[in-house]
């Protein structure tokens, strides 16, 4: 356990250190980082000194190094576009981004989890049915159009819902949040929803092909032979030895829900992280677009992380095997 | 094909009879069982009319649309704000309505569409020319370079498409001068959508052709002193397309959406050569003033062809599959 332990950390880091090369690269390579950062007017000597300041001229392996170095300390520089550091405008963007992101996925698992046991255990029933049929053609649309289509019924027909923004926000030392005023509340249900749909769908199916295959074993006959009543079955029995797969997927996918929130964020213009690399991306804002990877990577690799560890917790078989059977994700 | 090139030029007649009788033949009997499971599914008939229907339309926008719909000279700002179904002042009908600046919407989806299908075809043959061949080589030859490439495979495959086009959208971006960026915008769209999808192709492929090459057809070809490269090419890689085929059906529906979601987030093709996905951006800024057309029928035409794609993908993955059968 503590060697398997070891080699997920140590793996996670080589990814890390990956992905902070390729950053890297983008940094150095793509552009002058030179002409970027001074104006127009900048003279030779104001060029000379900049590219002194920035250890340009060092060999590669010590900026790489001092790149790393910077980047574990949440230094990635100042923004082209916006001429601030980037660590800052990240940290003011995080909270936006992590509040929608996990509220998706708590509604995904919970919404998911009920609705995969529903469509599992009543399988020929009418409601079931369409659940699945709709759940087919929710897959099939596009996330930006599933948010539009948010837009058009709840802000521009029925008016029930702002169409934009995080609505008014209270801020917590460094954290701010919508959730405790109204209008931020209100704000954040229709991108929870449009960033949850995918999710939902996912987990709802992986739910109740895992509980349609769960009702099928022999120790479900035989809690029903002794008389168990069915809700207990579901509950107890089936669905706890469901929860392993849908684990790993909600953890695995967290990384995924970050980072589509680049086209939620941007149908509803909500302040996150996501909208930030967009504007990055259309400005070539080299900086920002090299520390958003980095957090992505970092987001994916600490969610991949937790998972490994997660199994140990919830399937006590494993705790006893080599660590060969742990790695199956 | 030609087994023997050192051979080739004594008797060209009589083998290139026999290659294309062999041929013929093949595809003959491949087509026709195919088609016969294409007929006995309704699904796939109504998805692969429709999207025959969509892509002929697209292929034929300038010869069948009312109005060149980007040339501003046909253009008249009187016109702007039509519903559907509605004259404008010079008496022509437009089906679809106009956009804000008098656009006829159902000539400037024929075009979008274009753009759209040019973009997602070509995004596919260059993420799965990459793809296989990476896989190919990842197979076959195993080894170093093989955990090399399934390494970076699954790295990306752990990340959304959507993402990593993002990231090579601005990067690609970065390398080439600014004055020369709208120009270029479309090459470097098809690069970054085609880059972002070639690792699932590039696995299905490593798989089969890890089992391929233990065959004894590849064995007979090695004795005979065939160079690697051409047993990959000749052989192996013949025998790993029929998976290659369902991936790519689908990604060309995966491409056509994410074209319009980068499109829609405004990091696509230029305004000048809008796609569908620009369209459905020009439409939601006018949701809130009533003019729901400009964004709906877009938006309708886009899910409906990646869905007749998507269903048509679903469809030849089972009929491929022999163990359905």
């Amino acid at each position: 356990m503590i060697a398997y332990g070891i080699r997920s950390v140590l793996q996670a880091v080589l990814v890390l250190l990956a992905v902070a090369l390729l950053a890297f690269s983008m940094f150095r390579y793509v552009g002058d980082p030179v002409a970027n950062m001074v104006g127009q007017e900048a003279t030779q000597g104001d060029r000379e000194a900049l590219r002194e300041r920035l250890g340009l001229d060092d060999p590669i392996l010590v900026q790489f190094g001092r790149f790393v170095a910077d980047a574990v300390q949440g230094e990635f520089g100042i923004s082209y576009k916006q001429g601030r550091k980037v660590a800052d405008l990240l940290a003011e963007r995080l909270p936006a981004t992590l509040e929608l992101a996990i509220l998706s996925t708590l509604l995904a698992v919970v919404l998911g989890i009920v609705l995969g046991v529903y469509t599992a255990i009543r399988r020929d029933g009418v409601i079931a049915n369409t659940v699945m049929v709709l759940s087919l053609v929710g897959v099939s649309l596009p996330t930006f159009v599933i948010g539009i289509g948010l837009i058009y019924l709840f802000a521009v027909e029925l008016r029930w819902l702002p169409s934009y923004g995080r609505g008014e926000v209270v801020q917590i030392g460094w954290w701010t949040t919508g959730l405790l005023t109204e209008s931020g509340r209100k704000s954040l249900i229709m991108p929870v929803l449009t960033l949850g749909f995918f999710q939902l769908t996912l987990i709802m199916r992986l739910v109740r092909s895992e509980m349609l295959e769960v009702m099928r074993t022999d120790f479900i006959k035989f809690a029903r032979a002794r008389g168990i009543n069915e809700r207990s079955i579901t509950f107890r029995h089936a669905l706890r030895n469901t929860l392993i797969p849908v684990v790993t997927i909600a953890g695995l996918q967290f990384g995924g829900v970050v980072a589509f929130a680049i086209v939620t964020e941007s149908v509803f213009q909500w302040p996150g992280l996501g909208a930030l690399f967009v504007q990055a991306v259309q400005f070539v804002d080299i900086p920002v677009m090299a520390a958003y990877l980095m957090f992505v990577a970092a987001v994916f690799v600490a969610t991949n992380l937790i998972v490994d560890l997660l199994y140990f917790a919830l399937d006590p078989r494993l705790r006893n095997e080599a660590p060969a059977g742990a790695g199956g994700r | 094909m030609n087994d023997l090139p050192e051979h080739g030029d004594s008797a060209p007649q009589p083998r290139q009879a026999a290659i294309e009788a062999r041929g013929s033949g093949l595809s003959r009997a491949w087509d026709s069982d195919l088609a016969y499971s294409f007929r006995r599914s309704p699904v796939a008939v109504a998805a692969g009319a429709t999207t025959l229907v969509f892509m002929l339309a697209a292929l034929a926008a300038p010869w069948i649309a009312p109005q060149n719909a980007f040339d501003p000279a046909s253009l008249n700002l009187m016109d702007g704000f039509l519903a559907p179904m509605s004259r404008s002042a010079s008496g022509s009908l437009h089906i679809l309505g106009t956009d804000s600046q008098g656009r006829d919407l159902l000539s400037a989806i024929l075009f979008g569409a274009r753009v759209s299908i040019a973009v997602g075809f070509l995004a596919v043959a260059f993420s799965m020319v990459l793809g296989v061949g990476l896989g190919l080589v990842a197979g076959y030859v195993g080894g170093r370079i093989d955990a090399a490439i399934m390494r970076i495979a699954d790295i990306q495959l752990s990340f959304p498409a959507i993402l990593i086009a993002l990231l090579v959208f601005g990067i690609v971006r970065g390398l080439i001068h600014p004055s020369q960026h709208e120009q270029w915008a479309i090459g470097v769209l098809i690069i970054a959508i085609g880059l972002a999808n070639w690792a699932r192709y590039a696995r299905t492929v490593r798989g089969s052709a890890m089992v391929e090459k233990n065959k004894e057809y590849v064995q007979a070809a090695r004795v005979m002193g065939r160079s690697s490269l051409a047993i990959m090419r000749e052989h192996v890689l013949p025998n790993v397309m029929g998976p290659v085929l369902v991936i790519a059906t689908i990604n060309l529906a995966l491409a056509i959406i994410e074209e319009a979601t980068l499109s829609f987030l405004g990091v696509g093709v230029p305004p000048t050569q809008p796609s569908l996905g620009t369209l459905i951006r020009i439409g939601q800024q006018f949701l809130f003033s009533g003019e729901w057309w400009i964004l709906f029928f877009p938006a309708l035409v886009l899910v409906v062809l990646a869905l007749a794609i998507n269903l048509l993908g679903d469809w030849l993955r089972d009929a491929l599959n022999p163990k359905l059968k």
